[in-house]
């Protein structure tokens, strides 16, 4: 029955995480820092994928929430002296208070409304990031300073930098933000998303006010984005509107998307797959693009539901 | 004892009455029919009761309540529950899972928390659900890939898993085999010994066999109300309806 063997889903889950945990003593130097990296956005996609793969709304703004955690980590650090951990809360909060405003005037709007909606708020959000210029250096953007990034526990401390450090960090943000997923989408108020998702009008007969729950769905995925960027921040140092820009919102679409939209692993293995395409092609040709382009062309063509998705449909129903 | 009273509702989509100064009143634990040929009124009628449609004139009352201007979710907490006349289950999701989504609904309102109890709890109740419209054993099955007959069980057992007051039925029978309106028949009368049930429906012989009383309507407007005899016997209405 639907959900009363949940243990195969949490020692799948569990699995993935023991294994990323494991890799770091094997992996490259190269490919560690690459890993850190992945692990990361693929917080961010996880966020966007609740939104876009759960609820089935699909945001093409969400860059502005990464963008509000990325500045409010980094501006609070580089200018206010925040220590990391206030950093982190400053962008988490900045996430969570900004995707409750934009939530309140968009979700008025649905379908392609609503992407229009949100890509004019992204842009505009990018813009500010220029008005603001003197502040956040624009396009150049800044870099925090390494001193600022030292984490003292008791007698001893650890840079956020430091390549092990980094990596267990974006680990905990990846834990954090995938079993909070799992959880989220098998408990009750999962169900009504996905019925949401399914048939929004038939939702609201059964007695939900539907628009509650696309803005709970909306907030938790705009403050896990704003988590991802303001752990960006600390962990990578470079704070910049190339993150606030539409580049930044039609990502983690993509990775999304390759993965599998509305599967929980489906943007950790998107976001890892298509990192590794761009690696990949930009080594062998300066038009890697082209090569990214024709990925997509074929993911839409034969597996319109993504890598996991697909996999759920034919082979392994009981996939989250 | 009354459930629920319509006084002078009126809906006009441009310059068409689509329901006309209809005031209508249900007894608690009646099986009330609504029939009338295509056109009439009647699915209009309906969801203005259930909030789907507003009306543009008139009053609705329920259980002393004026819930004219409530939103239709607002209404299912308070019992009234409809059932679509397009099969509109979550085709992608489990039998289990639509009847659950119903079935943790009322019970936050019934426990007056935000949170439905376990698990355990909601399987046993969504099971009970199943079993008592005759679908033990599917729980696990896609809604899509159940039969048509079956959907429209299944769309029954939502409405009850909402624990109604007031179950609406639109067209319960359209499409359903002459076996499974048999059962219909029976399931029909067992809910209405805990619920006021409101039908839409074409077919006469269910209709003169379960309902209570019926509501004729002709364009927009009733034409007679009566017990299934009454109703039979009433010239006006076999002129305008039932065609002799």
């Amino acid at each position: 029955m639907t959900g009363t063997t949940p243990r195969r889903d949490w020692l799948l889950h569990l699995g993935v995480i023991a294994l990323l945990f494991g890799v770091q003593f094997v992996l490259p130097a190269y490919h560690y820092s690459n890993f850190s990296k992945i692990m990361v956005m693929a917080s961010f996609a996880i966020g966007y994928n609740i939104l876009i793969g759960y609820t089935g709304l699909l945001s093409l703004g969400h860059a502005m929430f990464f963008a509000a955690g990325l500045y409010g980590a980094g501006l609070t650090v580089h200018h206010l002296g925040f220590d990391p951990l206030s950093g982190f809360l400053a962008g988490l909060l900045a996430g969570l208070c900004l995707s409750i405003a934009i939530g309140l005037v968009a979700l008025r709007t649905s379908g392609v409304s609503f992407m229009i909606v949100t890509l004019m708020f992204a842009q505009a959000g990018y813009l500010l990031t220029f008005y603001f210029g003197e502040l956040t250096r624009g396009d150049e953007g800044f870099v925090l300073k390494e001193e600022l990034l030292r984490v003292v526990v008791g007698d001893t401390g650890f840079n956020l930098i430091e390549p092990a450090a980094r990596y267990n960090l974006a680990l905990l943000l990846f834990t954090v933000c995938l079993l909070g997923s799992l959880i989220l989408v098998r408990s009750a108020v999962g169900r009504v998303l996905i019925a949401v998702r399914e048939n929004e009008q038939r939702t609201t007969m059964l007695g939900y006010h539907a628009f509650l729950y696309k803005l709970l769905a909306l907030v938790i995925s705009g403050t896990m984005s704003g988590a991802a960027g303001a752990t960006y921040a600390l962990l990578f140092t470079y704070v910049g509107a190339t993150f606030a820009a539409i580049q930044y919102s039609i990502l983690p679409l993509l990775w999304v998307l390759l993965g599998g939209s509305g599967t929980t692993l489906g943007p950790l293995l998107g976001t890892m797959l298509m990192f590794y395409l761009v690696d990949f092609s930009s080594g062998e040709t300066s038009s890697y693009m082209l090569l990214v382009g024709a990925a997509l062309i074929i993911l839409v063509l034969w597996a319109p539901k993504g890598i996991l998705g697909t996999l759920r449909e034919k082979w392994v129903p009981w996939l989250p | 004892m009354t459930l629920l009273v319509t006084s002078e509702l009126s809906r006009r989509f441009g310059g068409l009455n689509a329901v006309d100064q209809v005031s209508l009143v249900l007894d608690r634990g009646e099986i009330r029919a609504i029939i009338g040929p295509n056109g009439a009124g009647k699915t209009t009628l309906v969801s203005m009761i259930c909030g789907r449609v507003a009306p543009s004139s008139g009053r609705i009352v329920f259980e002393d309540e004026d819930i004219t201007g409530m939103r239709p979710w607002q209404r299912v907490r308070h019992g009234i529950v409809y059932t679509f006349q397009i099969t509109s289950i979550f085709g992608n999701l489990t039998c289990f899972d639509n009847v659950a989504l119903a079935a943790q609904r009322s019970d936050t309102w019934a426990t007056g928390r935000w949170w439905p109890r376990g698990h355990g709890h909601l399987a046993e109740t969504v099971l009970a659900v199943l079993d008592r419209v005759g679908l033990s054993g599917y729980g696990d099955a896609r809604a899509s890939t159940l039969s048509y007959g079956h959907q429209r069980l299944l769309e029954v057992a939502i409405g009850l898993a909402l624990r109604p007051k007031l179950l609406i039925l639109d067209e319960p029978t359209q499409g359903l085999a002459e076996d499974e309106i048999v059962s219909f028949c029976a399931l029909a009368r067992d809910i209405a010994r805990e619920a006021t049930v409101l039908l839409i429906e074409h077919n006469m012989p269910v209709v003169m066999e379960i309902a209570d009383r019926i509501t004729v309507m002709d364009n927009g407007r009733i034409l007679a109300e009566g017990s299934p005899a009454e109703i039979k016997a009433n010239a006006q209405v076999q002129r305008a309806y039932l065609g002799t």
